[in-house]
């Protein structure tokens, strides 16, 4: 009989269990997809504006679809309406962001790279201090080093030019970089230099043929860091460029903000999206490697 | 010649000594092992010996020849790690023949050299593969060729077993010492394990705080120990060190622990320098394994003595002994059964005792 009750009882409460466990899965996918939702309208609003005319944009609410898909705004956005002054067009912009972000990318991981090698590997005196003092790098607000750096930029005769900004990304970016850098090569065994260094071979030979070969987690996290800081960025490309010298983010909010006539909301959507493209190829691409980097710990020997 | 001699050898790393006034010497061939705890200084002096640390003061010698200022590459040395530390990108032929490469030999040579350390230790079928495709004692083993392939002077081993689980820590071993016995080469061998120290150093230099305490032969360390350090940093368990004091009269020598009556005849102890020897306070030094059950030899001395704890350990047990109120231990076979909480009669081996004077530590 004892165990007749107890048996059924249990019955009830697997039974119990079983409705409380549906219930909590089901508002755990109602809190997420409202979430993601949440994420995804402002997407969804650009890509449907984007692909309307400026008709149907009066017309409609922002959330019905276009009875067409219409690129002409996409055209304009990239390659302007081709009359003369005063047609701002995102294309000669796109190309200075190219040209600007690749080699400051490139120089801030080399450098980031090397100097987290020198701080881990070859131990010098006071290098402790030396890391420290980088890492302030990482918290001074972009703003204090307007002034001084547009000073820098001047006595170096490169203000208002790409090179400029090249330089201005990759010494703001080194802080970040060497923090990448040196957090990953600590966890790299240092017999592995000593092997080295009896093998004869030197300090670069170690960088390039020992070392280098092992870091691409960390250097994929560092490009895809790198990347989107300068790509977005837009407080340097204003304050230090003007007129043809401007990266795409500044032109973006020229063009935007400085078309006298009516507001043309598809091609300043289409336009935004343009701007955003590349820095989600670059997750896309090595979007994987960027989490497997992140919590990636020690090199296994 | 001495293949490596070490003289006056001082570091220290900012304000604290970490090695202090070292002096060593190898023969060709020898196995030097360094043996001592955590932080004693001996990856230092390894490292030292490599070239990897500057010297503060003192000289390091290679075949005569004083190498205090030159390169590591340049030694005429070879290293095996801990952590193996083979290249991660590299195959293990890349990571066997890599310090060739940079010393610019020949293809031919390289070849050669290859063939025959990869045939000699048996990772000629692995030549292709990546370190992390290797079990812990293949990379222990290219590890080695590694080393093998620059026909090293002197080889340098930082506790290279010690990553290894206490199987294939045996094994390896073993395969080391067969290493030393066919190709004759010198080594320096640094440890903190005893047990290997004792298996393949044909000298054993024990280091603590930055001082060889002392470096003699496995025999001689295990017999004789120098001082209280090394009597109680080999064995396992450790020597007993009964504390008490010396009397002397009319050529008879005999200890007398502190609280006992009883007098322990030592006059056939081999002493270092025998004078100024009554009522000395020493350490009246004891290996458990030369306590025994039986009397075995005809000078051994007879000693009633009270068993408080047994731990079994297989094929032996220790016992807790009270000495006068001193805890001493000794090494039974498992077979033998004791009664605790009960005097019983055993018998010292005095042949294999160490007397240390309380105050110096040092051996009488």
């Amino acid at each position: 009989m004892q165990d007749n009750y107890q048996s059924s009882s249990y019955k009830e409460l697997e039974q119990k269990s079983k409705y409380t466990n549906m219930f909590l899965r089901w508002f755990l996918y109602f809190v997420l997809i409202l979430f993601a939702s949440y994420f995804i309208f402002p997407l969804y609003v650009m890509v449907v504006t984007s692909l309307k005319t400026m008709e149907e944009i009066r017309q409609g609410t922002l959330l019905t679809w276009p009875s067409s898909i219409n690129f002409d705004s996409w055209l304009v956005a990239w390659g302007g309406r081709g009359y003369g002054a005063g047609d701002t067009f995102l294309r000669p912009y796109f190309w200075n962001s190219i040209k600007m972000v690749v080699p400051a990318v490139f120089f801030s991981t080399f450098i980031g790279a090397m100097t987290g090698y020198v701080l881990t590997k070859w131990r010098f005196k006071g290098d402790q201090w030396v890391f420290l003092f980088l890492l302030f790098g990482c918290f001074i607000p972009f703003q204090a080093i307007l002034l001084p750096m547009a000073r820098t930029l001047g006595t170096l005769g490169i203000s208002n030019s790409v090179v400029g900004l090249v330089l201005v990304h990759t010494v703001y970016g080194i802080p970040f970089t060497t923090l990448f850098f040196r957090n990953y090569y600590i966890s790299v065994p240092t017999e592995l230099v000593k092997a080295a260094r009896i093998d004869g071979a030197g300090f670069f030979k170690i960088f390039f043929k020992i070392l280098l070969p092992i870091s691409a987690p960390i250097i994929v996290v560092t490009v895809i860091w790198q990347f989107t800081q300068i790509w977005n960025d837009f407080l340097f490309g204003s304050t230090f460029s003007f007129g043809e010298a401007a990266p795409i983010q500044v032109a973006l909010n020229n063009m935007v903000l400085s078309s006298t006539s009516v507001k043309e909301y598809n091609v300043d959507m289409a336009s935004a999206i343009i701007a955003g493209i590349p820095t989600l190829i670059v997750y896309v691409l090595a979007g994987k490697y960027f989490i497997r980097g992140l919590t990636s710990g020690a090199v296994k020997g | 010649m001495k293949t490596l001699k070490i003289e006056e050898l001082s570091k220290n790393f900012g304000t604290t000594e970490v090695l202090r006034k070292i002096n060593l010497e190898i023969d060709e061939g020898n196995f030097l092992v360094l043996l001592g705890p955590s932080g004693c200084g001996k990856s230092t002096l390894l490292n030292i010996i490599a070239g990897l640390e500057t010297i503060n003061e003192g000289n390091v010698f290679i075949d005569d020849y004083n190498v205090s200022k030159v390169e590591p590459k340049d030694r005429n040395i070879a290293m095996v790690f801990q952590s193996y530390a083979l290249y991660p990108s590299m195959n293990v032929k890349e990571n066997m023949v890599f310090g060739l490469k940079q010393a610019k030999t020949s293809k031919e040579k390289i070849e050669e050299q290859l063939e025959k350390v990869s045939t000699f230790l048996q990772v000629d079928k692995l030549l292709e593969r990546k370190p992390s495709q290797l079990s812990g004692g293949q990379r222990q083993r290219v590890a080695i060729g590694r080393a093998l392939v620059r026909e090293p002077r002197i080889f340098l081993f930082d506790e290279p077993l010690s990553n290894l689980d206490a199987k294939l820590r045996v094994e390896m071993r073993r395969e080391i010492k067969k290493l030393h016995q066919q190709l004759k080469t010198t080594v320096v061998y640094v440890t903190h394990d005893q047990t290997e120290a004792m298996s393949l150093g044909t000298k054993i230099a024990i280091m603590n705080h930055g001082v060889i305490q002392q470096n003699d032969t496995p025999e001689n360390i295990y017999n004789k120990p120098s001082n209280t350090f090394v009597a109680d940093f080999i064995g396992s368990p450790s020597m007993n060190l009964i504390k008490g004091k010396l009397i002397e009269n009319s050529n008879n020598i005999s200890f007398i622990a502190d609280g006992s009556t009883l007098e322990v005849p030592i006059n056939n102890y081999d002493f270092i320098e025998k004078s100024d020897l009554n009522n000395k306070e020493i350490h009246f030094g004891i290996r458990p394994e030369h306590i025994y059950f039986k009397k075995l030899n005809e000078e051994d001395f007879d000693i009633n003595l009270r068993a408080d704890l047994s731990e079994y350990i297989g094929h032996e047990q220790i016992v807790t002994l009270d000495y006068s109120n001193q805890e001493i231990l000794a090494k039974f076979p498992s077979t033998i059964k004791i009664e605790l909480e009960k005097e019983m009669k055993l018998y010292f081996d005095l042949k294999h005792t160490s007397l240390f004077d309380f105050k110096t530590k040092e051996r009488l």
